[in-house]
């Protein structure tokens, strides 16, 4: 039976992770981190954990701690958002090179500058490329879930790869929301042990980490990677069915709300499925086929099932929470457009980037959007494809 | 488990699937078997006959490129010498030179 509780995003988060009880935090305790450190630090204090805290610092040096115990053999853990996680990028690199599965939980805000603390996804979108496995949170539940279920995708043999749990800065990682705990032998049962082939402290047989990789090796190497991330997708959708048997909670890839005889449909990733699917329920409730897709894992990007999940429809709008300045869309749009491409109808696509640095996002905004479509529906042209949702004087 | 393949026989006929994961390796002091001397372009020369075998030059060498053999040192290990020539500076006997290695 579960635990029925209240909690933040950032307490739910800190929750897993004190239930995962890993080997080694190493995190930065002072913003541009969370409030995860902070909670996890009084499990630490009162002997709750097992857990080595290592305050370091800078977040350079909090993932640099991270891969240095994963690759000794620990399981490691971090939780950083916006400039932290930015300041990890050259480390994020080599933890995914080096095959190192650490659990980083992002918290999604937007990047300096302007300066800014709130909500967008400008930060782990930019660590998109990075060749972490991404998964993201509507809510507190869910990123509690992610948490649960990150080891086991990332430590799969066939994977090998760190995975970054994302959820919506403030919106959900401040907010308290009813939650679903599962017991503590159940998360550890779940998770099991960590079992690397190789690490530093097996001393029977001794193994060099990271080493210069010239011209005439390197490709194989980032070649293993992309399998890996390609097996990644399978692993996500086997340790998710078993998930489901201990929790009764079902995560696919994406989720699909009202898409069975929808016409139009939003694509967007995050918090804003909640409003999005207020607004479906809305238009919905006066006839109009609407639909939405909010997408759980960016990486790997599920193009084939995405494309399939969209070919019925008339015309769909990729919403981005983060810009890429390409001056042809979000990453979002741009992946998903491409990977309608081969679609025998593809549906007319249009993108709308939102949510910037925390700018509200509210029912008649989606409504507007879904109107939008209508009209593409209506004239059978798409227009503009790169837009702005709710800039003034637009 | 992923197939082990010894240091010394991994080349570049090597595919994606034999390499090890990550380039980890499994063995310790594979730098010898790389060969760094080709980056040189000036070279030190070892005059047997005038060596008194102080072994002055030994700690100096940045890598390992001079080799010793019961209490005596040998020419050196050009697969690793950088030619940077500080055992020229540090010698007392004048039995080191140092010019231009000719290609």
């Amino acid at each position: 039976m579960g635990i029925r509780e209240r909690l933040s995003g950032n307490e739910a988060v800190a929750f897993a992770m004190k239930q995962l009880n890993p080997d080694v935090m190493g995190a930065f305790p002072i913003t541009p981190s969370t409030e995860i450190p902070q909670y996890f630090s009084q499990y630490v204090a009162n002997g709750e954990v097992d857990t080595e805290f290592v305050a370091v610092e800078s977040e350079h040096s909090a993932m640099s701690c991270c891969i240095g115990a994963q690759a000794a053999g620990g399981r490691a853990v971090t939780a950083t958002s916006s400039c932290g996680l930015a300041l990890m990028w050259e480390m994020l690199y080599v933890a995914a090179s080096s095959r190192l599965p650490i659990t980083l939980a992002c918290i999604n805000r937007a990047l300096s500058g302007p300066i800014n603390i709130n909500n967008d996804h400008s930060d782990s979108m930019g660590a998109r490329d990075s060749g972490w496995i991404q998964i993201y949170a509507e809510n507190n539940q869910e990123a509690y879930d992610n948490m649960c279920m990150a080891m086991r995708i990332g430590e799969h043999p066939d994977v090998r790869l760190p995975v970054m749990t994302c959820q919506d800065g403030f919106i959900t990682s401040h907010a308290i929301e009813n939650i679903e705990l599962l017991e503590d032998d159940v998360v550890k049962a779940f998770a099991g042990g960590y079992k690397p082939e190789q690490y530093l402290l097996k001393h029977e047989n001794p193994v060099a980490v990271g080493p210069y990789d010239v011209a005439s090796y390197y490709m194989e190497h980032k070649y293993q990677q992309a399998v890996a991330m390609k097996n990644a997708k399978k692993v996500i959708l086997d340790v998710a069915k078993e998930f489901a048997q201990v929790s009764g909670r079902e995560y696919g890839l994406f989720e699909e709300y009202k898409m069975e005889d929808a016409e139009r449909a939003i694509l967007l990733i995050g918090s804003s499925a909640g409003t999005a699917k207020a607004a479906v329920d809305a238009l919905r409730a006066k006839g109009e086929k609407v639909g939405l897709i909010k997408l759980r894992v960016f990486r790997p990007f599920p193009m084939r099932e995405l494309a399939a999940a969209l070919s019925k429809m008339k015309a769909v709008a990729v919403l981005d929470k983060a810009d890429s300045f390409s001056n042809c869309g979000g990453p979002l749009f741009a992946e998903t457009r491409s990977a309608c491409y081969d679609l025998e109808n593809p549906p007319k696509m249009v993108n709308y980037v939102y949510g910037l640095g925390g700018r509200d996002v509210r029912v008649e905004n989606i409504e507007f959007v879904y109107g939008q479509l209508a009209e593409i529906v209506k004239t059978g042209k798409a227009g503009e494809l790169y837009r702005h949702l709710g800039v003034r004087g637009y | 488990m992923s197939k082990y393949i010894p240091a010394a026989e991994v080349n570049e006929a090597i595919t994606w699937k034999d390499i090890s994961p990550a380039g980890e390796i499994f063995e310790g002091g594979t730098a010898a078997l790389v060969n760094t001397g080709d980056w040189r372009t000036m070279i030190p020369t070892f005059i047997e006959e005038k060596c008194k075998h102080c072994m002055l030059c030994l700690p100096v060498c940045p890598d390992s490129s001079i080799p010793v053999k019961d209490g005596k040192r040998l020419d050196f290990d050009f697969m690793h010498c950088k030619g940077c020539g500080v055992c020229y500076k540090v010698c007392p006997f004048d039995a080191i030179t140092f010019g231009r290695e000719e290609k």
